[in-house]
This record gives C-alpha cells, structure tokens and sequence, in this order.
C-alpha cells in the first residue's frame, strides 16, 4: 500500500490539487471566483498527463540539430514521450480561449442583474417569475 | 488620454519592439526549440496588450485597428485548411505534406508543410486573443479610478 | 523506489508551493488576490512543466496562464466585482463532501495508474514514442513536439485551431469586440 502511494506519490498530490479546484468551484458563489477554482484544476489535469509522459533520465524531446542534420543521432538516447505534450500544448491555448467565453458570460450576467453572487441571481429570478405570475 | 507614467512608458518603448522579435524568433524557430505558432501567437498578442495598457486603448487601437483581429481570426483558419487543400490539390492526402516537395528523404516538404501551417496558427493565435482583450477592454468599467 | 531522478527534488517543491496557493484562493475573498495568485500557480506549474521534460508546454502556460488569463481575469474582475461574498456554512460542508467523495474515487484508482517516471509503462511504450523514432526518418526536425503538433496530428490541431477561433466569435457575439462601441456614443 505504501509502496504504491510512494511509486506514485506526484499524482497524489495532483488528486489533491485537482480537489481544491473542485472545492473552489462549489464553495463559492462568485462567478469570477469559481472560474479561478475551474482554472486550477483543468490545470492540475495538465499536471497529470505531463506527469504520465516523464521518464527518468529522459531529455525533453528535441535532438540535436547538428546529431540530426549529419544523421548521428543516438539510438540509445532516453526521451521523455511526446504525445502528452502535443495534446496539452494545445489543451491550454483552447483552455483560455473557453475561460474567455465564460469571462465574457460573467460579464453579460453582470450587466442584466447587477450581482454575479449566484443566490443573488436566483433570487432576482425567483421575484422575476413572481412579478410574471408563473 | 497619456498615462503620467514616464518610467513606463519609457521602458515599454524599449520593450514592446524585442517582445515583437521575440515572438517572431520563438514562431519560426519552433523547429529547432520549444516554440511553434501557439506560443508565438500570445507572445506576440501580449506586446499589442502591453501597448494598450501603458500607452491606452485607443492608441492601440490606431496601431492594431479591431478590424485587423476580426479578419486574422478567419484567417489564419482559411490559411491551415488551404494548406490542406493544396496538398489534396497536388494529389496527396489532406495535410499530407510531402508532395509540396520531391526532396523526401531530408522532409523538405515537410518543413513547408509546417511552416505554412504554423502561420495559420500564429495568425489566429494572434488575433483571437487580440481581439478578446479589446472585447474586454473596450468596456468602460463601472468602477470610477477614485475607488481603487 | 526503484527508478529516480533528480528533477523528483523539485517536484516536492512545486507540489508544496501549488498546494499553498491553492488553499489561499480558496481561502481569500479579495478578487484582485485571488487573480494574481492564480497567475502566480501558473507560473509555477510552467516551471513544474520544465522540469518534467515538457518545456513546449512549459513555455505556453507561462505565457498563457500567467500572462493573457490573468490580464482577462483582471479585465472581468474590473467589469464585476472586486469581492466575494462570504459563503455559508452549509455551502462548505456541501462542497466538502462532495470533493472528498471525488477525491476518494480518484484515489481508489490510484493503484492503477503506471509508475511515476517509468520508461516501460504503457503509457510511454506505444506510439508516443514512436513518434520520436520517425520524426528523425521523415520529418527531419529536431523538436518532436512541433512534428507531431503540425504534421502526424496536423488534422487535430486544425480543429484546435477552429476552437480558438469559434470561442472568439463567442466573445464577440456576447460583448461585441470593442471597435465600434465608441464611435456610437
């Protein structure tokens, strides 16, 4: 069981980041606030893939341009994988592009209700369907 | 309206054009080093944004007109699908980039492939966040400068 | 632990460091606070990127996270609030429960997960790392990142591209972008 914890002791701790973001996103009610929460922890799934893709004694994969250009490249040399990387390195330009999309909503919602408290919110839209007669 | 800030303003006049270069540099030499369209598109939105901040919005404006990011949007889009066109066109598959050029063995076609379609990226990298940043700057805040 | 490397050290401290701004934010109500220390668990997360071979990645968060989403978050935070209203108790305990549960799944699966760093995982044996091999044979760059993001997975980043520029457009539909506001008023 130790051991287990101790092999994997890094995605513990990104289990761990990744519930403070959850805890961010529910423990408050402010709408800027709960995108911060939301941010952290698509950043803690980040973590966690690029932590899967390291290798011990591996180099960041990019070779020598000289090794490359002549053809004497080592065949022995450890590389850390690349896929995850590719995958993250755009997960996070879409990762801000989306927050911006939310920003932009918290904004609007702001501007219609003058709050962006979310029981403020559904106050205000509980009198609105009272004054509607719903 | 001119912020008094003159430290600023000087130290951004150095600045602005080397974080240009800068984004430039890492764009197309994202083959050799960490880099690639992406991360040059925020390098260099991040020059335009500290531009607005230091010198205001609306000399931003002049120099990087909203109307620039709202067609470098699409753009950039229509410049990788046409990469993907043209290689169709030139009877490979879709984005299949070694019938640009003969040379196979040393990936020339390839490194045109990437280039071309890293533009693409740089472009619409650039300009959505561009564009965001005016989005969210154009609005005038409901906060007066006092109550800070 | 059979396998290690240096970099592990720096792990620990980045974990720390993340773990502490993560309770902050929780913990602070001040907006403008809660943005700046998310830039700076951006930062610090780029530099956990680094040190875990990843310095593509590395390289797009600090110049994303820190950089743009904390200047869109200060921006927002201008045209909203600058403090958050104090929560309940009830909305604490909800929120406790429901991530313990959360985190209790996840850690239940940990088991499952490949060892940390190891080069004979399953994660690290398929085609990722083939990539690397074929890189050198056809597409002759040094950076394999870049060959895999613009050629082997040229038809996926064109739709991240599309994302980008759809959300955008979704920016600009909501709060229009900026241009011509002005001139009306």
């Amino acid at each position: 069981m130790l051991e287990v914890l101790a092999e994997r002791f890094n995605y513990a701790v990104i289990i761990v980041l990744m519930m403070v973001g959850l805890y961010a996103v529910i423990a408050t009610g402010n709408l800027v606030k709960r995108l911060v929460g939301l941010s952290i922890f698509q950043t803690s799934v980040f973590l966690l893939y690029i932590s899967v893709s390291k290798v011990f004694g591996g180099a960041p994969p990019i070779f020598d341009y000289k090794d490359l250009a002549y053809d004497k490249l080592d065949p022995n040399a450890i590389y850390s994988n690349p896929l995850p990387h590719v995958l993250i390195l755009t997960a996070i330009v879409v990762g801000v592009a989306t927050l911006s999309v939310g920003l932009a909503l918290v904004v609007r919602i702001r501007e219609a209700y003058g709050s962006i408290e979310d029981d403020t919110l559904a106050e205000a839209d509980y009198s609105l369907e009272l004054e509607k007669g719903v | 309206m001119m912020s008094p800030h003159v430290i600023l303003r000087v130290v951004a006049k150095v600045l602005i054009p080397l974080i240009i270069v800068y984004g430039f540099y890492v764009h197309f030499h994202g083959e050799y080093s960490p880099g690639g369209g992406f991360q040059a598109g925020v390098v260099l939105a991040s020059a335009i944004i500290l531009y607005a901040l230091i010198f205001g919005l609306d000399e931003a404006r002049k120099v990087f007109p909203p109307y620039w990011a709202r067609v470098g949007m699409a753009l950039g889009g229509f410049i990788y699908a046409s990469v993907g066109f043209v290689s169709l066109i030139m009877g490979g598959k879709f984005l299949e980039y070694t019938v640009f050029h003969p040379d196979v063995a040393h990936g020339t076609g390839q490194h045109i492939g990437i280039i071309a379609v890293e533009v693409g990226v740089l472009t619409t990298v650039t300009c959505v966040m561009i564009a965001i940043f005016y989005a969210f700057a154009g609005r005038t805040p409901e906060i007066s400068d006092e109550d800070w | 632990m059979s396998a290690s490397d240096i970099t592990q050290y720096f792990d620990y401290i980045f974990m720390a460091m993340l773990l502490c701004i993560g309770i902050a934010v929780i913990r602070l109500r001040n907006l403008f606070a809660v943005v700046m220390l998310t830039g700076a668990y951006s930062l610090i997360s780029a530099a956990w990127f680094v040190s875990l071979d990843a310095v593509d990645v590395g390289f797009t968060e600090a110049a994303v996270g820190a950089g743009i989403s904390t200047v869109l978050l200060l921006g927002a935070m201008l045209l909203t609030s600058r403090e958050a209203d104090k929560t309940s108790l009830g909305r604490h305990a909800a929120a406790a429960v429901v991530t313990i549960a959360a985190g209790a799944g996840l850690f239940y699966a940990l088991g499952d997960m490949p060892v940390y760093g190891d080069a004979a995982s399953p994660a690290n044996t398929g085609v990722g790392m083939e990539y690397v091999d074929l890189t050198a044979e056809q597409i002759v760059i040094p950076n394999v990142v870049t060959a895999v993001l613009a050629s082997y997975r040229g038809f996926d980043t064109m739709g991240e591209v599309f994302v980008v520029f759809a959300a955008g457009l979704g920016v600009a539909l909501l709060i229009g972008l900026g241009g011509s506001k002005r001139e009306e008023d």
